[in-house]
């Protein structure tokens, strides 16, 4: 009977060991999907017994901090944000009921304290094992109030977005988007957040942030990418000559400059150089060069500024979009047939959209002479025992030469000196810009742009604006309000950088 | 070193383990328990003291690792559930005296022979299936998460099928004992009365509604067949006979067929009909809701766990978020605070405490006694694999208790009485040895 008796052993065992297989499964293998399940209360309520750490603004002002409140035998740290919807698109919201967003969610290592060294790591090991509240670490982003609050306020009631960087490091200065909403409402009055409305769109969506979700057509704006591909590639030169007939022939199509709302003086030009069709943002001129560098070779520029992938800022990836050619809603990647056709696109039409993270981008690239940074909120990271770490600036490789930079530079003051862009000129200050008007099929209104950087010797603040719905041009809507915000920040700077 | 003292000596290091498992309970959670309450791990390691010098006195040469394996699990038990809620401890704990007493009284009461039980085989079988059938009686019998397990009567309630479960296997061992060559020759009339055994376990099925404990007599059953007859044969046909019966129950009972969806599908993306409620809603937040929640917990321990007393089973109004926590599913509460390695730690001492079983009965010196030990061991791994394997999904749910560490009265005193009736056959093996 022993053989049987060890044969009945042999698979109780066994039975029992599948159960430690299948423990292992879900505490190793299943548990970080479980942990991501909307509705596993646990892990949600878990987070909120963190001490979470604070978000500041680079001024030192709180913008998110903790709202201590013991129930039933424990402490629960729930999130208050003092300046509301002013820093929403950037902080972000951390809810029970709704997860989180914004920095809330990309930052929220730092923000747990879960980002530690090893000796970090084996004090919170230590504090849990004694059952001490694990403290979080508190984190300085580069956003400037004031300037964030010019922007808001010069947004006003538009739908439209504000994006501004600081171009030598990629700090982001301002990010701001309109309509946005009070993040105190999330956990608790979600229908208030749900609820608001704007007179200037029609689908007010406050949740999204416009500034790097926010897909446009860029008009006129991406011709700076397009005079970049086209100095850089050797091929043409600011004092580059073309002759204007007041359209081109794409595709065996006329394409007629008329459309172009932005374009100042005459209907036709006839005889002009490259950097005359830039000042007036002359469209033959620029289809011309797109149907000369062919789409591969324009999209190849488009992508060294960062284009067909989401920015590498650090925002939750759910909150981005990559910059590019897009169809029904899908981007397009440059093996595809009917990728694009240059001659629209080299004046920011056809296919292609943007987002107002990606154009600042664009002109921050062009001020730090060719160089794109990587764009970041987080500067600092403030930790429990005062040590502080320092995010370093992060180079995302040369996008264009220095001497193309220069010329670039050259022909975008041009535009703000006497163009279309003078609205944006500020006393004193020496400003490079370049305007764009998008449309959006005949008989409604246009998407308008501004994107810049000051002073053009010498910047500081490189700046995208994009407005939705607008009757005027980029010229007389965007340009003033990227004025107020590069105002706002070479006034705050004045002093730390003389 | 004598058997007893070596247990002595591992009681000591289960009694440290238990005091340490009280003082971090209390440090997590200091602001809602006195310190009196760290007396708990005194007056447990008394008790246990109490048994060893029982056992000193009427097995002194039995196994040494099955009461302190019994006494950490017990412990384990009684930590979590005084971590769950210091009330129902106070109960447990008076639970586990009376365990004790059941342990000591069935050694005292057993201790000069226990095979004279083989002569009273019929009582115990009588008796198993009243035990059985109890809960199915109308007045008495209580049904729980739908399953008809348990009886009440005032105050007091307890799952009768467990001590039924040990009578049974009495029964069994007696019977198939006695009939062991005359079955091994396989005529049909011999089927008479396992026909009989297989017909009452499909009765308990479908008069209580619970496919868990069905499995387990059945299984116990079949293991005991098997041991006694050698014929792989019978448990290949007890076990078509078994899943027929159980594919019949699954077509004519709602509640085993929402078991058996709750086990395939615990998440739905869409919302659909929810008994009780008028709304639609996802089947993780209607039928699979405790099952889903209990995996959450497991999930939430990871490797090293929360740590005792720092889980998360209420929500911040207070509210619990895992139903029947300290009963069916105590092990997610387990998981989440010791985490992977405990709960490995915890199913070796599982695995340790059915080996030694087992190792009993290969040197026990009768066919009774070899019957008896295996059929209780098997039992105890079997039960320990069916709430478990519910709780992680390899099986669908049921509602038993898990061996030792599960709050519930009746489960502990039918495990203490299991404890002294391996370390009485233990003793004979080892004496005559």
């Amino acid at each position: 009977m022993n053989a049987r008796v060890r044969f009945l052993a042999l698979s109780s065992l066994v039975m029992l060991a599948a159960l430690i297989v299948a423990s292992t499964y879900w505490q190793a293998w299943a548990a970080p999907d479980l942990a991501n399940k909307n509705d596993n209360a646990i892990r949600q309520i878990s987070e909120f017994t963190i001490d979470r750490g604070r978000i500041l603004a680079a001024d030192g002002t709180v913008l998110a901090r903790n709202h201590v409140v013991h129930t039933n035998n424990r402490t629960y740290y729930y999130r208050r944000y003092p300046l509301g919807a002013l820093t929403a698109a950037a902080v972000g919201y951390a809810t029970q009921n709704r997860s989180r967003t914004g920095l809330e969610r990309s930052a929220s290592d730092y923000l747990t304290g879960a980002d530690q060294s090893l000796a970090g790591a084996l004090k919170q090991i230590g504090d849990r094992l004694l059952g001490s509240t694990i403290h979080g670490s508190d984190i300085r982003l580069s956003l400037n109030l004031s300037a964030q609050r010019a922007a808001m306020n010069a947004l006003g009631a538009n739908c439209g977005a504000a994006v501004a960087i600081e171009p030598a490091t990629g700090k982001v200065l301002v990010l701001a988007s309109k309509p946005s909403y009070n993040p105190n409402d999330v956990e608790n009055h979600y229908g208030r957040v749900l609820g608001i409305k704007s007179p200037s769109c029609k689908s007010a969506s406050a949740l999204i942030d416009r500034a790097t979700q926010g897909l446009y057509p860029p008009g006129s704006a991406f011709k700076t990418v397009t005079a970049a591909a086209a100095l850089d590639s050797g091929k043409y030169t600011p004092d580059s000559s073309f002759y204007d007939p007041g359209y081109c022939i794409d595709y065996k199509q006329r394409v007629n400059n008329f459309t172009n709302h932005d374009q100042q003086g005459p209907e036709s030009f006839g005889n002009l150089p490259l950097s005359k069709a830039f000042e007036f943002s002359v469209n033959s001129v620029f289809c011309n060069i797109g149907n000369a560098l062919g789409i591969h070779k324009l999209m190849d520029y488009a992508r060294r500024f960062g284009f067909g992938d989401k920015p590498p800022i650090d925002l939750p990836s759910s909150s981005l979009q990559a910059s590019g050619l897009y169809s029904h809603g899908r981007l397009l990647s440059p093996s595809e047939d009917g990728f694009g056709d240059p001659g629209r696109v080299a004046f920011g039409q056809g296919n292609l959209l943007v987002t107002p993270l990606q154009m600042a981008m664009v002109a921050a690239t062009v001020a730090n002479n060719g160089v794109l940074m990587r764009p970041h909120l987080v500067d600092e990271v403030i930790r429990r025992n005062g040590k502080v770490d320092k995010l370093a600036p992060q180079s995302l490789g040369r996008v264009i030469k220095p001497e193309t930079a220069a010329e670039l530079t050259q022909m975008m003051e041009a535009v703000v000196s006497g163009g279309t862009g003078t609205a944006a000129q500020i006393p004193g200050v020496r400003v490079a810009g370049k305007t764009g008007t998008a449309e959006n099929g005949p008989g409604r209104p246009n998407t308008t742009w501004f994107i810049a950087f000051a002073p053009a010797d010498a910047p500081r603040v490189a700046v995208a604006v994009v407005l939705e719905n607008q009757t005027g041009t980029g010229g007389t809507t965007a340009a003033p309000i990227a004025r107020e915000i590069m105002q706002a920040i070479l006034a705050s700077t004045a002093n730390s950088n003389p | 070193m004598s058997a007893r003292t070596r247990e002595l000596l591992i009681l000591i290091l289960v009694g440290l383990i238990t005091a340490t498992g009280f003082a971090s309970v209390y440090i997590a959670r200091q602001n809602e328990i006195s310190p009196e309450s760290l007396s708990y791990a005194g007056f447990f390691f008394v008790l246990y003291l109490i048994a060893h010098v029982v056992a000193r006195f009427t097995v002194p040469d039995a196994d040494s690792y099955l009461l302190p394996m019994a006494a950490l699990l017990t412990a384990i038990g009684l930590t979590e559930i005084y971590r769950l809620g210091p009330t129902d401890a106070l109960r447990q704990g008076l639970w586990v005296v009376i365990g004790v007493a059941a342990f000591a009284g069935t050694l005292i009461t057993l201790r000069h022979d226990f095979r004279r039980l083989e002569s009273y085989k019929y009582l115990f079988g009588l008796s198993a299936l009243g035990l059985l059938f109890l809960p199915a009686l109308p007045k008495i019998g209580h049904s729980v998460n739908g399953a008809r397990l348990w009886v009440r009567i005032g105050s007091l309630q307890f799952q009768p099928g467990e001590l039924g479960k040990i009578a049974m296997i009495v029964f069994l061992a007696a019977y198939l004992h006695s009939k062991q060559e005359v079955l091994a020759q396989g005529r049909p009339k011999d089927f008479g009365p396992l026909l009989a055994i297989w017909g009452c376990a499909m009765l308990v099925l479908v008069a209580t509604h619970d496919l868990g404990s069905a499995l387990l007599f059945f299984g116990i059953f079949l293991a005991i067949l098997y041991l006694a007859t050698a014929r792989l044969l019978y448990v290949g046909v007890g076990l078509v006979l078994f899943l027929a019966g159980s594919a019949g129950v699954y077509e004519t009972t709602a509640h085993v067929r929402d078991r058996v969806t709750i086990w395939l599908h615990p998440w739905t993306t869409q919302a659909i009909p929810c008994p009780g409620h008028t709304a639609l809603m996802p089947r993780q937040e209607c039928a699979s809701y405790q099952l889903v929640k209990s995996l959450y917990s497991i999930a939430a321990g990871g490797f090293s766990g929360t740590g005792l007393g720092k889980g998360t089973f209420t929500l911040p109004s207070g509210g619990n978020l895992i139903p029947d926590l300290n009963t069916d599913f105590i092990f997610s509460a387990l998981a989440q605070e010791l985490g992977l390695v405990g709960i490995a730690a915890i199913l070796l001492v599982f695995m340790l405490f059915t080996v030694r079983g087992f190792r009993i009965a290969l040197v026990a010196g009768d066919g009774f006694s070899k019957l008896v030990c295996a059929g209780l061991t098997f039992g105890f791994a079997l039960q320990t694999f069916i709430i478990i394997g519910g709780i992680v999904r390899l099986i669908p749910l049921t509602g038993i208790t898990l061996p030792f560490i599960s709050y519930g009265g009746s489960s502990v005193v039918a495990n203490f009485i299991l404890l002294a009736a391996l370390m009485l056959i233990s003793q004979r093996a080892n004496e005559a040895a």
